[in-house]
């Protein structure tokens, strides 16, 4: 069997190979590459793209808009007492503590941790759905009516969670600089006033950029990585779980990694 | 006409199928039977673009399927229709959106030309009053008959069916090997079907092949079976209790 067949029946028998795991990683960095090169092709029917796109678009995101709310708003609260408990200082004004609540939550908390849970709940979605889809042989399905399983499949995926992601980070930043006025409002961390001034103090457009691209790359990493392995899925709903949590997990280790690669590209 | 030359196919240097060399007819069931492992499902899978057949031609009607084009194997796929051993439906679609699929991916037809085409093809398997149903809220039997109404949509030359009756009771598979059958002679499609269902061979059996380890042990109509010398022949015909009991008388 050829390499490009071989991927797209997602069938790689390793028992009779003894691989170690850098071998291991390669190899699936190398089907991943060939999956997405699958995965970028144009849509035979647009109309049904364009239906599809929006189907993504409520299932894997605005169905996460609720509890994005709910967490950034206490991630808010909490980096606001926090800093206050680690930064009191007498020779600090107090408005510093907003300062550093924004940046905290602009540059990290709202991008990353926020991508980090969506890896959890879309991730886990991506694969399970894909994988269920490849072991009940509607990918073979699809694939001999002449469509590209891929593209159809996962394509839509990215696309949409791509286009909005950014877009909850927003909303996430903005609930969570909420939250953390409402820890001063109602509980008297610092003066409100103190805490407004400071997250107005020092604004730079750049770190808006860094946590927008932050935001598209993570999510393209999550739904990319995630439809890989629910391509890759072969046997029956044992494997849908184990490709399932493999998705989460190397999604959100993909997330770190590229955290930490896009922060040297602009403040390195 | 689908003509099979000299195929091989192997996985992991293991040899699955070995120089199979076959002809199924146009317009009539053409039976695949074996014991469970024996290859048809990688057989028709190789037959239908799934798996690469190593070694080996497949003809459509003098045009030869491996060494085509991804382009026009594509195209020549949109003139095969498959019923997968478990049904393949998307979970995610009604019965109706099942059978509109494949009119909304691959044929030019307007909306309310697509919407008659589905409508007619659910008629013709029975189902015109599940359409808005889900593939998990019908029955083993319904699904295979959406699965039919599906593949038959866009007018296929040539079937192919894996186990069309696992998994149903006698009556039900009764139901569905006719349904084939008549499908077959009305459109003049060149149908595949693997089976290990005696029943299916007495049934509907133009003509069978009997494939054995990756081997074609076997070939005939269905009147000859039953009379064969060959072992391996018989001891899958007469493997049930109940076979070997007319066969005594
Ligand atoms: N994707 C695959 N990879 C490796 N071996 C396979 C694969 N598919 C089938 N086989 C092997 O091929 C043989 C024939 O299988 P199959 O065609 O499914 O049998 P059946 O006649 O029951 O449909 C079996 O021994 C099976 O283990
Ligand atoms: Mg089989």
């Amino acid at each position: 069997m050829d390499k490009n067949s071989s991927l797209k029946l997602g069938y790689t028998n390793r028992s009779n190979l003894k691989m170690n795991f850098l071998e291991v990683l390669l190899q699936d960095i190398g089907e991943y590459i060939l999956l997405m090169k699958r995965v970028i092709a144009k849509p035979k029917n647009k109309a049904y793209f364009r239906k599809q796109l929006v189907d993504e678009i409520n299932v894997l995101c605005i169905n996460s808009l609720l509890i994005i709310s709910v967490i950034s708003i206490f991630m808010g609260a909490v980096i606001t007492i926090q800093t206050n408990l680690q930064i009191e200082n007498p020779l600090l004004p107090t408005w510093t503590i907003g300062f550093v609540v924004r940046q905290s939550v602009v540059l990290e908390f709202a991008p990353t941790i926020v991508s980090i849970f969506l890896a959890g709940k879309i991730g886990s979605h991506i694969a399970s759905e894909i994988g269920t889809m490849k072991v009940t042989e509607q990918v073979d399905a699809l694939e001999t009516m002449g469509i590209n399983s891929a593209s159809h499949l996962i394509l839509p995926k990215i696309i949409a969670s791509s286009m909005v992601n950014p877009l909850l980070i927003i909303i996430s930043i903005f609930l969570g600089l909420l939250g953390g006025w409402g820890a001063c409002e109602f509980l008297g961390t610092i003066p409100s006033s103190q805490y407004i001034e400071g997250i107005r103090s020092w604004f730079e457009s750049r770190d808006i950029y860094y946590a927008l691209v932050k935001a598209f790359v993570f999510a393209f990493l999550i739904s990319s990585i995630s439809g890989f392995w629910g391509y890759k899925t072969t046997g029956g709903a044992l494997e849908v779980g184990k490709t399932s949590t493999k998705a989460v997990v190397s999604s959100s280790f993909m997330i770190l990694l590229f955290d930490l690669i896009i922060t040297e590209i602009f403040f390195g | 006409m689908i003509k099979i030359e000299n195929l091989y196919k192997y996985f992991d240097g293991r040899e699955i199928l070995h120089d199979i060399s076959c002809e199924f007819e146009s317009g009539k069931t053409n039976l695949i039977i074996g014991q469970s492992g024996s290859g048809k499902t990688v057989l028709m899978k190789c037959l239908i673009g799934l798996y690469e057949a190593e070694k080996g031609n497949i003809l459509y009607d003098n045009r030869n399927f491996i060494k085509m084009a991804k382009k026009d194997r594509q195209i020549l796929q949109q003139e095969m229709g498959v019923l997968f051993q478990g049904g393949a439906l998307f979970d995610s679609m009604s019965v109706k959106e099942n059978v509109l699929f494949p009119l909304i991916m691959l044929s030019n037809l307007n909306e309310s030309e697509r919407n008659d085409r589905a409508e007619f093809c659910l008629e013709r398997v029975n189902l015109q009053d599940s359409q808005h149903l889900y593939p998990s809220q019908i029955s083993g039997g319904m699904k295979k008959r959406v699965a039919i109404a599906r593949s038959i949509a866009l007018n296929p030359k040539y079937l192919f069916c894996d186990e069309p009756n696992s998994g149903l009771d006698p009556k039900t598979s009764l139901i569905i090997d006719e349904l084939i059958y008549e499908l077959t002679h009305e459109y003049q499609m060149t149908t595949i079907i693997n089976t290990h269902d005696m029943n299916s061979v007495m049934a509907i059996g133009e003509t069978v092949s009997f494939i054995h380890e990756g081997k074609l042990w076997w070939k005939g109509s269905k009147n000859e079976i039953l009379n064969t010398d060959n072992d391996e022949l018989n001891s899958f015909v007469y493997a049930s209790k109940f076979a070997q009991h007319l066969k005594r008388k």
